[in-house]
């Protein structure tokens, strides 16, 4: 089984705030100021009502799985894939990891873990089962 | 404006290969073209509109056109993923009654299994968040199937149904892939790829293409084709919208599918035969559901025992053998979805899967990724005297 390459991020203006969060262990959100809704990906506008008055908010890292389906099949697998939804509210695209991916299950409780990218890039923020 | 009679399908034609090492791209979009021009009984000399996506190589349409030797004054190169072409009837009906061309032209063609094929342009807003999840159509679907499982009790073997009824038509067509009948245990029993999805509940990989002639009514009516009338169409994309409206047992053919049947003033029930986009299984169950075949949750009984086999189900699809069995050229199973809708509605299906007096039809699709970002297309087809 070969471990599979994580794309490294590449930090702009828009997102360098999330990606310096990450390097410090912390998964940032962003929330708005004008409707007071968080959204993520993170994007300088918010996507629920087009302000541009958004700022980051820094989350618990915790969440529950919303759904997960196990790829069999290529580079690294098996490996999870996964939508965590995040107690503040979004839900996060991600990978759940370090684990058997055959014992996760929706509802399954899970925090953040930040896993080493390519070249010294920015870490990227996976999830774990937490275990409670 | 509604797009009730604003135009007709006069050509349609599928490329009968699956594997084309040996003909280039742009010269597969030709071979198309010309056959649906010559199924409609027009030349390239009679084609005002072209219609193009990203499978089409180079500048799009400007190549295109070019390369063909059209002389145009309309040209569109809408992106909806694999329900494209779909979409491209309903926007080439639009050209036609804005009094922007008279003969549409549309051609779908790509070589997967021959040469490296690019799908989408990187540089998404999304890309440096998801990229490295490795997410890929198979895990995408799949989670939305094990949402689906998890809310509503759909089983594998209910999925399994839907490519055991695309296996029952394949037998019949000639140029399918995968032309053999399987049963729900063989199903199971294929190797599993992304949970809860089997091999077998994923479609083909083929090279090939297809094309559609849209015309005028009164062009339609000039020719000697069995008349088949866009007569509603519906379009929308969906996405996790800032992950606050993520629902992964919703695609946007639940706005789609409406639009389309208001517009054209009938229901589901009165559809005599349905082409449903089948990347794999759950993404007929999920568009099933949302045109309203069924209540939301309710896919999982529907397709099961058979109910989407020609002939015995009460819903014929795909009867061509669909994505699943048959042909998905350039990972696109759009346009393709719209010609089987049209054999089916002029009466010239294969006679095992033929649907009897079929006069109104369904074509619809799903484009991009289910559980990420997609779109959906869907047009109501009628059958004219």
């Amino acid at each position: 089984m070969s471990e599979r390459t994580l794309t490294a991020p590449r930090p702009n203006p828009e997102t360098q705030a999330f990606w310096d969060g990450a390097s410090n262990g912390v998964l940032k959100i962003k929330s708005c100021g004008a409707c007071s809704r968080p959204h993520y990906y993170p994007r300088a506008h918010c996507p629920h009502c087009g302000s541009p008055d958004t700022g980051w908010v820094e989350t618990r890292g915790e969440g529950e799985i919303h759904s997960v389906s196990v790829m069999r099949r290529g580079e690294g697998a098996p490996f999870a894939v996964a939508y965590v939804t995040l107690a503040e509210g979004p839900a996060i695209l991600t990978n759940i990891v370090d684990c058997d991916p055959d014992t996760l299950a929706v509802g399954q409780k899970v925090r953040v873990v930040f896993k080493p990218t390519e070249d010294g890039a920015p870490p990227v923020p996976m999830f774990t089962p937490s275990g409670d | 404006m509604s797009l009730r009679n604003a135009a007709y399908i006069a050509g349609a034609f599928e490329h009968p290969t699956r594997l084309a090492p040996d003909i280039s791209t742009p010269q597969l979009h030709a071979e198309c073209a010309a056959g649906a021009l010559a199924d409609a009984g027009l030349s390239l000399q009679d084609v005002d509109g072209y219609f193009c996506a990203t499978d089409a190589p180079g500048f799009g349409p400007i190549s295109m056109i070019d390369y063909l030797g059209l002389d145009v004054r309309h040209a569109d190169s809408t992106e909806m993923g694999g329900c494209t072409y779909i979409a491209h009837v309903a926007h080439a009906a639009q050209a036609i009654a804005a009094g922007k061309c008279k003969v549409a032209l549309i051609t779908l063609a790509g070589r997967p299994r021959s040469e490296s094929v690019m799908r989408f342009r990187p540089g998404a807003p999304e890309q440096d968040f998801e990229q490295w999840v490795g997410l890929t159509n198979h895990t995408s679907y799949g989670m939305c199937a094990v949402r689906h499982m998890h809310e509503f009790g759909t089983t594998s073997d209910q999925l399994a149904w839907i490519k055991v009824a695309a296996s029952h038509h394949a037998q019949h067509n000639e140029n399918a892939m995968l032309p053999k009948v399987v049963t729900v245990e063989e199903v199971l029993e294929s190797p599993m790829i992304a949970d809860p999805l089997h091999r077998l509940d994923c479609c083909v990989t083929t090279d090939g293409g297809g094309a559609l002639v849209v015309v005028a009514p009164e062009i339609a009516k000039s020719l000697s084709r069995p008349l088949v009338a866009l007569r509603g169409a519906g379009e929308a994309t969906k996405g996790p919208s800032g992950g606050l409206g993520l629902d992964l047992t919703v695609s946007a053919a639940a706005r789609s599918g409406p639009a389309a049947f208001a517009e054209a003033g009938v229901r589901p029930a009165d559809i005599k035969y349905a082409s449903v986009y089948d990347s794999f299984t759950i993404t007929v169950l999920i568009q099933l559901e949302d045109l309203g075949f069924c209540a939301k949750g309710g896919g999982g009984k529907f397709v099961a025992d058979g109910n989407l086999i020609s002939g015995t189900g009460k819903l014929p699809f795909n009867t061509d053998g669909g994505g699943l069995c048959s042909n998905h050229p350039m990972f696109r199973g759009g346009i393709t979805k719209v010609i089987e809708a049209v054999r089916q509605l002029r009466g010239e299906a294969h006679p095992a899967v033929q649907v009897p007096n079929c006069d109104l039809a369904v074509a619809t699709g799903i484009g991009g990724s289910l559980g990420a970002r997609h779109g959906a297309a869907t047009v109501i087809l009628e059958r004219q005297s």
